[in-house]
């Protein structure tokens, strides 16, 4: 696979972390896992920044490696435009102006501003802005919204959609929430205890069962799909993806939206429900069907060539007789829709 | 009132300062940063000066700045002259006498400094020296005026050190405490009430005005 070739092997007292992988050269690898995985360890490794490292050849300074870390790190003794400036006067000059960053991100009425004033979300946006000026090669980003607020973060997610849309330079992007996963990323590596579980497409790896990592709250699939219709008169909105249509309720403004499937909003049925007040029931067909824990089953469900993750208790399992190769109904009771 | 022993004074104190604040940052700095354990030692070291009582301290460096020592006998070769009893002879001791006093507070200052704020630096794309002068540096200004002032009015005061170094050469290494104990020895007390009264009120105003600039400098 073409891409940057990362291979890290680095010991911090009983922890080792130990990960070959390849970061595909544009859009955004998700790393996810429990902390203590050894996500940041991983990132810092890039960067250079980790001091057990095996010394590399190639200082921090002149890697072009820009990091986001939780806390914005903004410099307190320079204002807002002078952070961003930081690392433009040090890199070689790309073309990228303050100005248009500065309206990317929204924060051109911040930039005489000193930054000790700014709110939470302000601070990651400079702190965002700063390393993009900085015309880095790739982004490694820290759990860049974990320091924040429930309402803070929605400070700084839609902007991390509009970087995603509009930047092409790579972004590696940390984080122990499955949602911020799904939201951004493109590509998804999992770690667990320094190494490395699960690497590939998002939807592909998000698929899988057999992950002790994608079960319980984040067991589930994405879907991309694509806008078709409005229904005015009940405010529902219907996409389209290759396995079917799905309705949304709310209107919803961009084309192309990232639908979030959880696990636990599926059931199954061998016969397609006639009278059910669930709107959206597909037809599908079983994949694998994969002990999640005693009670439980995870279902890997195949629709046209999307996946959906199903659980259901394995007493279900076994009064329906359900196994790998079997045609059935998807009863999806919500889905959540991204961007 | 005699102002030859305050302006030497004064210069003493301004030379020592400036040198401790160029080269004690470094120190200071690797001091706040290190992980070696090297480090414990080398910070006893630095703060010797405060314990030990300054005429051991003063008879040491007698010994290694005089003509036949280590270091004064390599002067007396570069220079021509002794380094004992003479101003340049007066600057190192008082470097090494108030060493501590510019250390401490440059280093506290630095490790207030949140290392990732450094680390931010660096992969911005500023070089280690680069991340310390136009970081670490700034964000520390409060270190850096406590360490001009502390060193400056313990140079001031010195007595012991430099009675044993420096001797009591008008203009060459008569400072203002060697001058002030000349005056009680020869019972000129009014001579020494007035050089006393300036060292006091300096102190104040100097003190003073490190706490008022570390508290502006706090409140922003």
């Amino acid at each position: 696979m073409s891409g940057i070739a990362i291979k890290h092997r680095v010991s911090l007292g009983e922890f080792t972390l130990d990960v070959e992988a390849a970061i595909p050269d544009r859009g955004i690898t998700g790393v996810f896992g429990e902390s203590g995985s050894g996500k940041t360890t991983l990132l810092r490794c890039i960067a250079g920044l980790e001091r057990s490292a095996p010394h590399d050849s190639v200082a921090v300074h002149k890697r072009r490696i820009g990091y986001v870390f939780q806390e914005p790190q903004l410099f307190a003794h320079l204002n807002v435009r002078k952070n961003i400036e930081f690392g433009m006067r040090r890199n070689v000059a790309s073309g990228v102006s303050v100005d248009d960053v500065a309206s990317l991100l929204e924060i051109g009425a911040l930039l005489d501003r000193p930054t000790a004033g700014l709110s939470g979300g302000e601070a990651q946006r400079v702190s965002i802005a700063r390393v993009l000026c900085q015309s880095p090669r790739l982004i490694l980003m820290d759990e860049p919204l974990s320091a924040l607020d429930e309402r803070r973060r929605n400070d700084v997610l839609p902007y991390l959609d509009r970087l995603h849309a509009e930047t092409s330079v790579p972004i590696v992007y940390v984080s122990h929430n499955i949602d911020e996963i799904c939201r951004l990323s493109d590509h998804l590596l999992i770690l667990d205890n320094g190494a490395l579980v699960a690497e590939g497409e998002l939807q592909q790896v998000l698929s899988r069962t057999d992950l002790p990592q994608l079960s319980g709250r984040n067991a589930g699939a994405v879907l991309d799909a694509r806008k078709i219709e409005y229904d005015k008169a009940f405010d529902l909105t219907a996409f389209e993806f290759s396995g079917g249509r799905f309705w949304a309720p709310g209107f919803f403004r961009s084309d192309k939206v990232r639908l979030r499937v959880n696990a636990s909003d599926i059931s199954l049925s061998r016969a397609k429900a006639e009278s059910s007040t669930i709107l959206n029931i597909l037809p599908c067909s079983i994949v694998a069907i994969h002990a999640e824990n005693t009670a439980t089953d995870l279902v890997k469900l195949q629709l046209g060539n999307d996946y959906l993750i199903a659980r259901i208790t394995r007493r279900s399992t076994e009064a329906l007789g359900l196994q790998a190769g079997d045609k059935v109904y998807a009863q999806i009771k919500s889905v959540t829709v991204r961007r | 009132m005699d102002l030859g022993p305050l302006v030497l004074s004064a210069k003493l104190a301004l030379v020592t300062s400036l040198i401790l604040i160029v080269f004690g940052a470094p120190l200071a700095w690797w001091l706040s940063q290190t992980r070696s354990r090297w480090q414990p030692v080398v910070q006893a070291i630095v703060a010797m000066p405060i314990v030990l009582p300054p005429t051991v301290l003063g008879f040491y460096l007698l010994v290694v700045l005089g003509p036949y020592g280590a270091i004064g006998e390599w002067w007396v070769q570069v220079t021509g002259e002794t380094l004992t009893f003479s101003f340049a002879g007066l600057v190192i001791a008082s470097c090494i006498y108030s060493l501590p006093f510019a250390i401490q507070p440059m280093q506290s200052a630095f490790e207030a400094v949140p290392s990732k704020n450094i680390e931010a630096a660096w992969t911005l794309g500023a070089s280690k020296l680069d991340a310390f002068l136009s970081v670490a540096v700034p964000l520390s200004f409060r270190g850096f005026v406590s360490a001009a002032v502390l060193s400056f009015a313990h140079t001031l005061g010195e007595f012991g050190v430099v009675l044993m170094v420096g001797g009591n050469i008008p203009g060459e290494t008569r400072v203002v405490s060697i001058a002030i104990f000349d005056h009680v020895e020869t019972l000129n007390y009014s001579a020494a009430h007035r050089l006393s009264l300036v060292l006091v009120a300096f102190a104040f105003t100097s003190l003073l005005a490190m706490f008022v600039i570390n508290r502006r400098w706090h409140r922003r």
